[in-house]
């Protein structure tokens, strides 16, 4: 089973659930916890172990001099501006690349090659017996954060059961997260702004077709709007977990909820029963 | 020679737009003839990359001179790889306004590097 934890608004607690979530069925299964919230990965912070690094390349294209004609197609093409096409050469931007290969194809003499780019790597730890910790880095500067999420996703393939934890928003590196997922976890917390970026979260979560239930973290216990809303939309209630000072000072010293304070692993097993409830699927 | 200004709108009296590749248009005058040639950017509304498909544009146009606000980055490579020229109007008057202070050699530079 795939799970996913999004949000939509950042700074929810997508890490804390993921993590915590990863740690109590590490306790009695095997567990890949995948960071694709690869512009700022976190949850080595909760895992602290060696590493193996393997990087991610993108294709982007080179230019051959002695065929190009400079005749602008592939200029023309391009809808990122990777390449200008100058009086007396192709300017390359590779940072500007989406790597579709478009160049390559429209290039009527064949002057167009690709060549690999890294733009980031793929961190995997053994932080427990049980959890294996895959985390993608997007390079400083780079844009292409579905590249790395998808390596990330594929060193995680053939396993059991795998959380992916996604990186805030709605937009590509999110999708690129939900797709091929069984099951999505929406942390919010109640609050305007986690209502508001619940809603689109839970529309895109829709839209893939991925059947999505919400966590309710730092609660106050005034949760109303929220709760109307999960309601209206069918979004079942998987856990609330209270705005507490205790659990903020576990967090903030990189402690696992689950594992410090009494309680919480049951809690933490009790959400799985939950997702496993609403994605249909068993392991 | 030619010189391409930055413009909010078509003609040598449309105000000069300050950002160089989101400027809805392109006015391209001709020096010697004094004539001008108005060109809509198609890009105004893309996602990203504008900088360098205009500065293509320019090349296109044949623009040895370019009178903006301001340029990003990856606008101010291809500008320099093509040789264009690029003076920096940060004033509220007209494209002819502009191009009568370029002349007249009282615009600065604007630094590609």
């Amino acid at each position: 089973m795939k799970i996913t934890i999004a949000s939509g608004k950042g700074g929810t607690g997508k890490s804390t659930v993921a993590a915590n979530l990863a740690y109590t069925l590490a306790r009695s299964c095997e567990v890949v916890l995948v960071d694709c919230d690869v512009e700022e990965p976190d949850l080595h912070l909760f895992f602290p172990a060696s590493a193996v690094d393997v990087p991610v390349t993108t294709p982007v294209p080179e230019i051959d001099p002695a065929r190009c004609t400079l005749c602008g197609e592939c200029g023309k093409f391009c809808h990122f501006g990777a390449l200008s096409v100058l009086k007396d050469r192709v300017l390359i931007f590779p940072e500007l690349c989406h790597s579709c290969g478009g160049c390559v194809l429209v290039c009527p003499q064949g002057a167009v090659r690709e060549v690999p780019r890294t733009v980031g790597r793929v961190a995997c730890s053994r932080p427990l017996p049980a959890l294996t910790l895959i985390s993608g880095v997007l390079n400083e500067g780079e844009v292409q954060a579905p590249t790395v999420i998808k390596a990330a996703k594929m060193l995680a393939e053939g396993h059991p059961l795998t959380l992916y934890d996604a990186s805030p928003g709605i937009a590509c590196p999110v999708i690129e997260t939900l797709e091929g997922s069984d099951v999505c976890v929406l942390v919010t917390e109640s609050t305007p702004f986690g209502l508001h970026d619940l809603r689109l979260a839970a529309e895109v979560a829709e839209r893939v077709g991925i059947p999505a239930g919400v966590v309710i973290n730092r609660s106050d216990g005034q949760d109303e709007a929220t709760l109307g809303f999960c309601r209206e939309r069918g979004l079942p209630i998987l856990m609330t977990i209270p705005f507490s000072r205790e659990i903020a000072a576990v967090q903030n010293r990189g402690g696992l909820i689950c594992r410090d304070l009494p309680g919480w692993e049951e809690r933490f097993t009790g959400l799985f029963s939950e997702i496993v409830k609403i994605a249909g699927v068993s392991l | 020679m030619k010189v391409c200004i930055t413009a909010r709108a078509a003609g040598t009296d449309a105000p000069v737009e300050q950002r160089f590749g989101r400027a809805p248009y392109f006015v391209f005058v001709d020096t010697e003839t004094g004539k001008s040639e108005s060109v809509e950017n198609p890009l105004v509304d893309a996602a990203g990359g504008v900088g360098p498909r205009v500065a293509q544009l320019l090349a296109e146009h044949g623009a040895a001179v370019l009178i903006t606000g301001q340029v990003g980055g990856n606008a101010a490579r291809a500008l320099e790889a093509g040789g264009v020229k690029a003076y920096a109007y940060r004033g509220s008057g007209s494209v002819a306004d502009a191009l009568a202070e370029c002349t007249a050699g009282t615009l600065q530079p604007l630094s590609l590097s």
